[in-house]
């Protein structure tokens, strides 16, 4: 299959990759080259020719020859067998191609024994990405496999009932004509012979018929995991209907008749002609009729996510997944600084279904333009529309804060639009996102038809079958063509070479993998290997885009940042140095690193003010202009600790007279200075509520707010920082904070500081607490960072990541100062 | 302060006035640094009555009691059954099955009495009580009672009838038809009865039986109600303080008026019980009177009049001599020793031992004082219309900082007007020696409307209650601070993460 023509040509080089031309990049006169073996950028890629640029998901059906599941052709009785599916690595070293394929096949009343097998494959250039990452692989795609399968069910038990009716109609009319017969011709004569044996035919087959109803409905019912997920997955209530029709032909047979009556008066059964109906010219059903529509798209967004997950280089995918498992470890204090992940499926849309029915919920737009509730969605059209890197700002895109229901349909109707490999997407260019599935799928199928003969061919080459035992290891099952997972050495004299070239400069090491690396690694995250296995889109909120905008993020990572310049000039340009956790966020929140940069190089009482943030008390940045304050409220919000998923913790414009409750629930805010009545009452909430907030008045130029005077946050916000880049800054930010949270987090978990020695011993905790604090050299001001943080950990810790509605506001009396610039 | 904010050009009135007792933003001395706000409500609140150690009941205009748990802030219950705004509210303990219940009573403009049940837990018991051990006779009543009473209290006949469903209430009972609003609830532990003052004055037994009420009175209706040694009842009614005397023969009860004490010049707005030998009564106009509660004879008679003390121009209170100032006694509250009265927007403070005025205030809040507690510590609070809630210290006064005049108090000196207590006039000075002052030490910001009410909890928190219609519990920071990291570690240990 790997080696087929058809597929090489589906993969050549008239992709996005030469697209779009990289605007920030030199003129070819000043370009330098980078690597010594430009042709083979990343010093890490240990395959140079493949033909393909980029990793890629196909679907392919193989013809019914190459079928070695479902029942064997040619025999009478149809037994369905519900086979598990198979998982292989497949590799072609002439092609510089390696696959993961996973098998699995539909069923189809018009194919042959009525199954029809496809395999979805992920084929990569990199051998060991498929190798290291064959389970993250094979629990991906078996996902994507059971949505295919659920919804395939469905689809043919359908087509079944509809068939009985059919029969059953027929039988109803050959049963007269027979009886026509009968009385004209008499019992004998040949058209009344003809005609009951032709009921005997229909007979047989309504039989038959049957039977697979009762065998496709007998499905035995799946693990609940599998029925869960689905739930999860569904975002619109007409899935759930359809998953709930699913669910009870999964669990019995009762309901299916029901609704076969039901049905019965939308269905007009037709008259069977007598021959079979099994013709070779006639049009086969595409994946999407194939299953149901629903679990066809749900599908299509598990490949998406596939794809997301295992782009790049192996090395940036052991990196994310570290990454993700040192965070997962951090759970009590990730969510102060960290962008908040779905460690769930459905997390998103049912914390979204809250936010969307709760009118009062800010929108946080950080984007610097101004934008008014109403005009919100029409701004993300434009804002959609417009080129350049500027409008990556306010689009969509994010998981985290601008969600409202009209953008996030908006995000939905673009998901379609974007498919895992770059061929398609180029491929689907200017096409409504509807028609293209459609549009591909048909195409898929007629390639794939073409292809099969030398995919069984070339079967025998090259394929090993990793099969898994029941301890989950990976056995190769044919010893001698198998790629072990150790046991195949790629060689490979000219990247050698190139790596000996670049030893000096390069790091060559990469980093360890997860499970195969740093032994104390391993051990402790042992567990959560599986945690990982089950949900390998955990995280993977990256928000889709089509083409161009992928592109554009990645000229924008690569230009604000000197770090992942390599990535730049390798092959896989679309890496993207996080492929964990919400991407828009940290985009956002490097693209606020650079408004941050500004505002502490502008404000010489910018400390004050990120002390006030990160100490709890609000901040509140009062204006006349919506931009400016905008703009502020964008430089600050990465200093907000516990900002939220949705940035629920910030409100960046409001026009209306805050309350109490207000300043409970925000802890950055951007209030309008009017001189209207409602100005007025504004100005009357700010002075009642003066003691609990800090005012940053962007007109004037003045904060408001109590005295700091510290190293800490000098360190977090020197106005000389040397610090050019927004994104470097961001990152020294994250540092810093994390220094920080790691000092909350001992101070909130150190024993001997909070327990009382005997009951009556509140006041030493006291001073034992400041001791403490004193000790790991804080001064008073700071030690109110640390406890406050330390504050919110522990209610995250007591009540778990749900914000309960009676939180308490913690605030403290001092005394504030006005500075000015 | 904020005028830089303000831009110059708003009222610098407010900020001037408030600045008069502006305590600053550093209040060492301020332990409620943590703020939990309560909705719920949605009128003004107006009542709040502590249950036990945990839980307190709020109550105001929008006829609903909601039960709250003080350490978390939790609504455990909404009580609805009142159409209209409540007029009063008590707890009242009683011994059931050898248990101590807490119930809850509540008087409505709608002209009905209500006994609640707070515990969820005991309803059903409660309710199968209803029908077993309570009279037949008495619900049927209830239940013929109820259709006569029209405007929507069916329902809460139907409620008791499907029981365990939303109620949580034992007995909900209406007064009789021509029966005014009760504004005053009392409920005399001793002999096991409660009373409602109204228009006219009921005694009703625990089971919500009427057991005696007296005729008619005036339009006024008794504001006020204490409980005096001997069976007796001061009760405030307009200028008037009556005297009623409960008869105990057997198992009937009957309330008769013994007198009238028509000393006060104008309404009486509050009386206190301030401990066995006294109570006190204060007047729309700022007369403050102490009464023996045995013979009913004044102890004490105090004109506050707050008038505009002659002053140099350094004065803080920098007031309109037009303005008429407010010196209505709204509220007062007593130890037993002192007496703390809210008088108009100021406070006083008075020892009954000594008769003698122990340190007062003119103006202690913006704006009228509607509740004031004195604390043991010789701190005391006050909440007032200005929405804040204050702390206030006594202090020795280092030197005469407030040097009053002679004219500041209207003092007709102590005197009684029985034939006993015939003291010695002995005219006081103002600069009594005792003097000392009243010093803010911190105040509470937080609602937006006048502060009804506040209810303190020690060490639990303060709760207070507004006309916003929210209710705050006000709490010390860093107790909660302790108590959440003991209680994390708490968890620690339950998840084994220790």
């Amino acid at each position: 299959m790997i080696g087929s023509p058809d597929v090489v040509a589906f993969t050549k080089e008239d992709d996005f990759g030469d697209s779009f031309s990289d605007p920030c990049s030199l003129p070819e006169e000043f370009s330098v080259p980078l690597f010594a073996h430009a042709a083979n950028a990343n010093p890490w890629t240990k395959t140079s020719f493949a033909k393909f640029s980029r990793d890629f998901i196909l679907i392919s059906e193989f013809s019914e020859q190459a079928s070695f599941v479902g029942h064997p052709p040619g025999s009478n009785y149809p037994k369905l067998n519900f086979v598990e599916d198979s998982k292989v690595v497949l590799g072609d070293s002439k092609e510089g191609a390696f696959a993961y394929v996973h098998h699995l096949t539909l069923y189809d009343l018009e194919a042959r024994g009525f199954v029809r097998p496809f395999c979805m494959a992920y084929i990569s250039a990199d051998e060991r990405k498929i190798m290291h990452q064959f389970q993250e692989l094979s629990s991906g795609f078996s996902k994507a496999s059971e949505f295919l399968k659920l919804g395939n069910r469905k689809a043919f038990a359908n087509e079944l009932e509809k068939k009985l009716k059919d029969l059953e109609y027929t039988r109803s009319v050959l049963h007269k004509e027979t009886e026509l017969q009968k009385m004209n011709n008499g019992c004998y004569s040949t058209q009344a012979i003809e005609k009951a044996n032709e009921l005997a035919n229909v007979e047989k087959s309504i039989y038959e018929h049957k039977d697979l109803l009762r065998q496709i409905t007998s499905y035995p019912s799946r693990k609940r995991k599998d029925v869960d997920f689905v739930q999860h997955e569904t975002e619109t209530p007409g899935d759930t209907s359809v998953i709930d029709d699913t669910l009870n032909i999964n669990h019995s047979d009762k309901t299916v008749e029901t609704e076969s009556e039901s049905r019965k008066s939308s269905y007009t059964p037709q008259l069977i002609k007598g021959k079979s109906a099994k013709c070779f010219d006639k049009r086969l059903k595409t994946m999407e009729e194939l299953c149901n529509a629903s679990f066809f798209h749900q599908t299509l967004e598990q490949l998406n996510i596939i794809e997301k997950s295992f782009r790049g280089d192996l090395c940036l995918i052991y990196t994310s997944q570290i990454d993700r498992a040192l965070l997962s470890k951090q759970s009590v204090t990730s969510f102060l600084f960290e962008a908040e992940r779905d460690s769930e499926y459905g997390g998103t849309s049912k914390d979204f279904s809250i936010s969307s029915n709760n009118p009062t919920v800010p929108i946080l737009n950080l984007s610097g333009e101004p934008l008014s509730l109403e005009s919100y969605t029409t701004c993300i059209d434009v804002d959609h529309v417009k080129p350049g890197v500027e409008s990556m700002e306010g689009r969509p895109e994010s998981s985290t804060s601008d969600i409202t229901q009209e953008t996030s349909e908006a995000a939905d109707t673009e998901t379609k639009g974007s498919f895992s490999s770059d061929k398609s997407i180029e491929a689907f260019g200017g096409f409504s996102p509807s028609s293209l599935q459609a549009n591909y799928f048909d195409g898929l199928e007629r390639k794939s038809k073409v292809s099969i003969a030398s995919a069984s061919e070339n079967a025998s080459g090259s394929v090993a079958v990793p099969q898994r035992t029941s301890d989950g290891n990976l056995v190769p099952m044919d010893a001698a063509c198998c790629i072990g997972q150790d046991g195949f050495i790629f060689e490979e004299p000219l990247v050698e070479l190139a790596q000996e070239c670049c030893g000096d400069t390069v790091v060559n090491q990469e980093p360890l993998s997860l499970l195969h690396g740093d032994p104390a690694l391993q051990m402790d995250y042992i567990l959560e290997e599986s945690a990982l296995a089950e949900s390998p889109n955990m995280g993977l909120t990256f928000s889709e885009l089509n083409t161009e905008e992928v592109a554009k993020i990645t000229i924008e990572d690569v230009s604000d940042s000197t770090s992942f310049m390599s990535a730049s000039t390798s092959s896989d340009r679309a890496a993207s140095p996080f492929t964990y956790g919400s991407a828009s966020t940290l985009k956002k929140k490097k693209k606020a690193g650079h408004s941050a940069l500004r505002f502490i190089r502008q404000y010489p009482f910018a400390q004050q003010a990120i002390f006030c943030l990160l100490s709890g008390r609000t901040l509140v940045i009062l204006g006349v202009d919506e931009g400016t304050v905008r703009k502020l409220v964008n430089a600050l919000f990465i200093f907000v600790p516990n900002l939220g998923k949705y940035g629920e913790t910030v409100q960046p414009w409001l026009s209306s007279p805050f309350q109490l409750t207000d300043l409970q629930r925000w802890k950055l805010i951007g209030l309008q200075r009017a001189a209207s009545p409602a100005g007025s009452s504004i100005l009357h909430s700010l002075n009642r509520y003066s003691r609990y907030i800090s005012i940053l008045d962007c007109d004037n130029k003045t904060l408001r707010c109590p005295p700091y005077k510290g190293t800490l946050v000098s360190h977090l916000a020197d106005h000389r920082t040397q610090i050019k880049r927004g994104s470097t800054y961001f990152l020294h930010v994250q540092g810093m904070l994390t220094q920080l949270i790691a000092k909350a987090f001992l101070y909130t978990f150190c024993h001997h500081i909070h327990l009382p020695m005997d009951i009556n011993d509140q006041g030493s905790v006291t001073s034992r607490r400041t001791n403490f604090l004193l000790q790991l050299g804080y001064t008073v001001e700071e030690s109110k960072i640390v406890q406050y943080l330390s504050e919110l950990i522990k209610q995250h810790y007591i009540q778990g990541s749900s914000k309960g509605a009676n939180q308490s506001f913690c605030f403290n009396y001092t005394t504030s100062y006005l500075y000015k610039i | 302060m904020l005028r830089w904010i303000l831009g110059g050009r708003e009222a610098q009135g407010t900020v001037e006035k408030s600045a008069a007792l502006f305590i600053g933003e550093e209040q060492p001395k301020n332990c409620f640094t943590e703020m939990q706000v309560l909705k719920g409500h949605f009128d003004i609140v107006r009542f709040l009555v502590q249950i036990d150690d945990l839980r307190f009941a709020s109550a105001g205009d929008d006829g609903l009691v909601l039960i709250w748990n003080v350490e978390t802030g939790d609504c455990l219950f909404a009580l609805r059954c009142h159409t209209q705004q409540i007029t009063a509210m008590t707890s009242y303990t009683f011994i059931r099955g050898g248990n101590a219940h807490t119930a809850l009573l509540t008087a409505s403009s709608d002209r009905t009495l209500s006994l609640w049940d707070p515990d969820s837990g005991n309803r059903v018991q409660n309710i199968s009580d209803l029908q077993s051990s309570v009279k037949v006779q008495h619900v049927l009543q209830l239940h013929v009672f109820l259709f006569q009473c029209a405007d929507g209290l069916d329902c809460v006949w139907k409620q008791v009838c499907s029981s365990f469903s939303v109620c949580r209430w034992i007995l909900c009972v209406c007064s009789l038809m021509e029966v005014s609003v009760f504004q005053c609830l009392l409920v005399l532990v001793r002999l096991d009865v409660w009373l409602s003052g109204g228009n006219e004055l009921c005694v009703w037994n625990r089971d919500f039986e009427l057991q005696c009420k007296t005729v008619h009175h005036s339009d006024a209706g008794i504001s006020a109600m204490v409980e005096l040694p001997k069976n007796f009842i001061a009760a405030a009614m307009d200028k008037e303080i009556v005297i009623f005397k409960l008869n105990l023969s057997g198992s009937d009860i009957a309330v008769m008026a013994m007198r009238h004490l028509a000393d006060h010049q104008d309404t009486i707005h509050s009386l206190i019980h301030i401990n066995d030998g006294l109570f006190a009564s204060g007047s729309h106009i700022g007369e403050l009177i102490i009464w023996d509660s045995v013979d009913w004879t004044i102890q004490s008679y105090e004109h506050i009049l707050w008038e505009e003390p002659a002053r140099d121009s350094q004065s803080e209170f920098r007031l309109n001599p037009q303005k008429q100032i407010e010196r209505s006694i709204q509220h007062m509250s007593s130890d037993g020793e002192y007496i703390v009265a809210a008088v108009g927007s100021g406070l006083y403070v008075y020892n009954v031992l000594t008769k003698s005025v122990v340190a007062y205030r003119r103006i202690a809040h913006d704006s009228n004082v509607l509740h004031t507690v004195l604390q043991q510590d010789g701190r005391l609070m006050s909440c007032s219309e200005d929405g804040s809630v204050r702390m206030w210290e006594l202090q020795d006064l280092p030197l005469p900082a407030e040097p009053a005049s002679s004219g500041f108090f209207g003092m007709f000196g102590t005197f009684g007007r029985s034939s006993k207590q015939t003291g010695p006039p002995a005219k006081k000075i103002p600069e009594v020696p005792g003097l000392r002052s009243l010093e803010l030490i911190g105040d509470l910001i937080g609602h937006s409307g006048a502060v009804q009410m506040f209810l303190s909890f020690k060490e639990k928190g303060l709760v207070t209650c507004s006309t916003d219609h929210l209710l705050i519990i006000w709490k010390d920071g860093e107790l909660q601070s302790q108590l959440r990291s003991l209680a994390v570690f708490q968890k620690l240990e339950e998840n084994q993460e220790l």
